[in-house]
């Protein structure tokens, strides 16, 4: 009867601590701020691994993501005549939700996961105590680069799908399904507001560029160091993610779009 | 060219393209382009008994050309009529005599207001008021109506 009791309890506790240790690390990471300025290189070299990488992946996704909508939106609308609505059925998905979504959830799987398993490993391998030992901090040459690169680089990657995600879908639809071109873009003008809309497309990817970075860091700076341990922690790092960015997104878009 | 200058371009490339994509998707996605249009312009007010499901922003026409856009809905507390306040492009001079009406684009479409240019010499200016109004058609209000109708005719017979 009290195993049982004793076990939640330990895990609560542990949950939190985990929480305050994510916390004090986050704290400590942005003490690192002064540092970029002084060394962009660092930056630069983070926003290749995690940026510039992605971008291919980033964009084919997007390509896809849209003309399935296009192609999809395509059959429902036309059952009731409004296929000129296509465009903005289109741009309305992507850019209030799949565009900032898909590509946290993208993001993490390709940067995220990169970015535990590279800091797990220096840990494990002692790269981490050896900075230390030459009197580098590790938390100011190696955490807060990649912490602020994947910041920076969430709304870019987000935009760029969100955009090519919209071409994808003018593609089926005006060019192989014949949906009016200029309605395609007219209402979808009409309909996208650039504050409601662009603007807080923007801040939900800035938010989850926060959300999947800071969980892909601290994963692999708290994990375990053996080699099963930096395996689980990449694991943790991607299950995380997605479930912090789902329902971050229901919380934001409830403070966004909701009356 | 060293490593770190190749990487170094292919970061310059990926933030102007990331930034480009934004930008477009302002410019040429949302409404951004409409914003110089909608801070000038001077402003008419017009009383309504019933504005049905106008909101702010809904495009103000003129033969169907898009003029202008309702600028803030309120109601008047002691008529207990709605006021639209709607923002003209400056290029347009109305006769103050003109009749705003509102209409619904297509059968469900949204919600408008068509102005009426009247035939005064005189034209409205910032701040006036347009007289002549014409409230929305509510459907259940036609239904009833009718059924009222209906039930007239029918009524007799019996």
């Amino acid at each position: 009867m009290i195993d049982p009791l004793q076990r939640l309890g330990a895990a609560s506790l542990n949950a939190f601590a985990k929480l305050g240790r994510a916390n004090l690390f986050l704290a400590l990471a942005l003490t690192g701020v002064p540092e970029i300025l002084r060394r962009p290189g660092l930056l630069i070299r983070q926003m290749y691994m995690v940026g510039v990488l992605s971008i291919l992946l980033i964009a084919l996704s997007g390509l896809f993501v849209g003309m399935v909508l296009g192609l999809q939106g395509y059959n429902v609308l036309s059952d009731f005549g409004a296929e000129e609505s296509l465009g903005v059925m289109v741009a309305a998905s992507l850019v209030r939700e799949l565009g900032p979504v898909v590509t946290a959830l993208l993001f993490s799987g390709r940067a995220g996961s990169a970015l535990t398993a590279e800091i797990g490993l220096m840990k494990a391998t002692e790269q981490l105590s050896g900075m230390e030992m030459m009197a580098v901090d590790p938390m100011k040459r190696v955490i807060t680069p990649r912490l602020f690169a994947g910041i920076l680089s969430m709304p870019l990657l987000a935009g760029l799908f969100t955009y090519i995600g919209i071409y994808g879908g003018y593609f089926v639809g005006v060019l192989l399904l014949g949906v009016d071109e200029g309605s395609f873009w007219s209402q979808m003008q009409a309909a996208i507001d650039f504050r409601e809309d662009i603007i807080n497309s923007v801040i939900k990817s800035l938010a989850f560029g926060v959300i999947v970075t800071w969980i892909a860091v601290f994963e692999g700076y708290d994990a375990v160091p053996t080699s099963e341990g930096v395996s689980r922690a990449t694991t943790r790092s991607v299950v995380y993610s997605a479930f912090a960015v789902l329902g971050s997104d229901f919380i934001l878009t409830a403070l966004m779009f909701g009356e | 060219m060293d490593n770190s200058r190749i990487v170094e371009i292919w970061v310059g490339v990926f933030v102007a393209i990331g930034l480009g994509a934004l930008f477009l998707l302002a410019m040429q996605v949302s409404n951004l382009a409409e914003f110089r249009e909608q801070k000038t312009g001077y402003r008419l007010r017009a009383h309504f008994s019933n504005i049905g499901t106008l909101k702010v922003r809904s495009p103000v026409k003129i033969a169907g050309v898009t003029v202008g856009r309702v600028a803030a809905i309120h109601l008047d507390p002691e008529q207990y009529q709605a006021v639209v306040e709607m923002r003209i492009q400056p290029q347009y001079k109305l006769p103050d005599d003109s009749i705003a009406s509102i209409y619904t684009s297509g059968l469900l479409g949204e919600q408008y207001v068509a102005i009426e240019a009247g035939g005064s010499p005189e034209f409205l200016e910032d701040g006036d008021e347009i007289e002549i109004t014409q409230s929305a058609l509510v459907l259940e209000e036609l239904i009833g109506k009718f059924l009222v109708k209906a039930t007239e005719e029918s009524g007799p017979k019996e």
